[in-house]
């Protein structure tokens, strides 16, 4: 739940970076669809969390200092840079009418058009992955078999039987 | 007023917050995957930032495909936890020793 709430934060943050359109996309698309799925996943585990959450690694030591590390050196690296290129002040303002989503398009559907194309890809290749990792054949279940209904043939159903026919004049007498 | 150095360094704390949680949590294999998220999203702060800063709307062409193949991601990355959770009746991580490695 606190990571619904981590992406609503930095979607306002990019909102005020001025990058309107990646902050909707970001809310509609991890908010909406990808915590969805989070929380589909752990409603469909049912993993008790008692045990789940007893006990860390014996490597958290190591993992917070490499954090810690990892903090110091990031904030020298951006502290030096940023007094020195003059970084620490706010943005440019953009100009009067300057419409995010307008350029954001016009830029990726002329000079990215091919990588566009390939996200498309990706997402498409992501569905029939998943799709085909959960999909399981259960025993029982009745469902049609495509290619063997193709597959049939006239003589495999009908029988056609040549016999004498009958004439209806035949059982007049009585 | 809010500028680049700022950015970074909420980008710097969110990448480590989650380098923090990958190895201090190394058991459910759920949390281990948010923080991949984490992570993406930090570095998409960079991006914008820079995008921001230089005026240039490549940076968040790159942010939009960031965020496409993070979805794709997330989505494969889920439905193997379940097609595990089916074979194996758990998620730690450590109890993934099959392979011996």
């Amino acid at each position: 739940m606190f990571l619904v709430l981590a992406f609503f934060q930095s979607a306002m943050l990019w909102l005020l970076a001025e990058a309107e359109f990646l902050a909707i996309v970001l809310v509609l698309v991890y908010v909406g669809a990808v915590m969805v799925l989070f929380l589909f996943v752990v409603m469909m585990l049912d993993i008790n969390i008692e045990r789940a959450g007893e006990g860390y690694t014996r490597y958290w030591q190591l993992g917070l200092g490499i954090a810690g590390l990892m903090v110091f050196e990031l904030i020298q690296i951006i502290l030096i840079r940023g007094s020195a290129a003059d970084a620490g002040n706010s943005f440019a303002s953009t100009p009067e009418g300057y419409s995010n989503t307008e350029a954001l398009g016009a830029v990726l559907y002329t000079e990215h058009v091919y990588a566009f194309e390939i996200a498309a890809v990706i997402l498409l290749l992501a569905i029939v992955a998943a799709i085909t990792l959960t999909m399981r054949k259960r025993p029982g279940l009745k469902q049609q078999d495509i290619s063997a209904q193709v597959a049939v043939r006239a003589a495999d159903r009908i029988r056609i039987v040549k016999m004498a026919s009958e004439k209806p004049d035949s059982g007049s007498e009585s | 007023m809010i500028g680049l150095s700022h950015y970074l360094t909420l980008s710097a704390l969110l990448f480590a917050l989650s380098i923090a949680g990958i190895f201090v949590n190394r058991r459910n294999l759920i949390l281990l995957l948010m923080c991949i998220e984490l992570m993406l999203l930090a570095v998409n702060f960079n991006f914008i930032a820079f995008s921001r800063h230089l005026g240039d709307e490549t940076g968040q062409v790159f942010v939009f495909f960031i965020l496409t193949v993070a979805a794709a991601e997330a989505a494969i990355g889920l439905a193997i936890l379940v097609v595990l959770f089916r074979n194996r009746r758990t998620i730690n991580v450590q109890e993934m020793d099959t392979m011996k490695g």
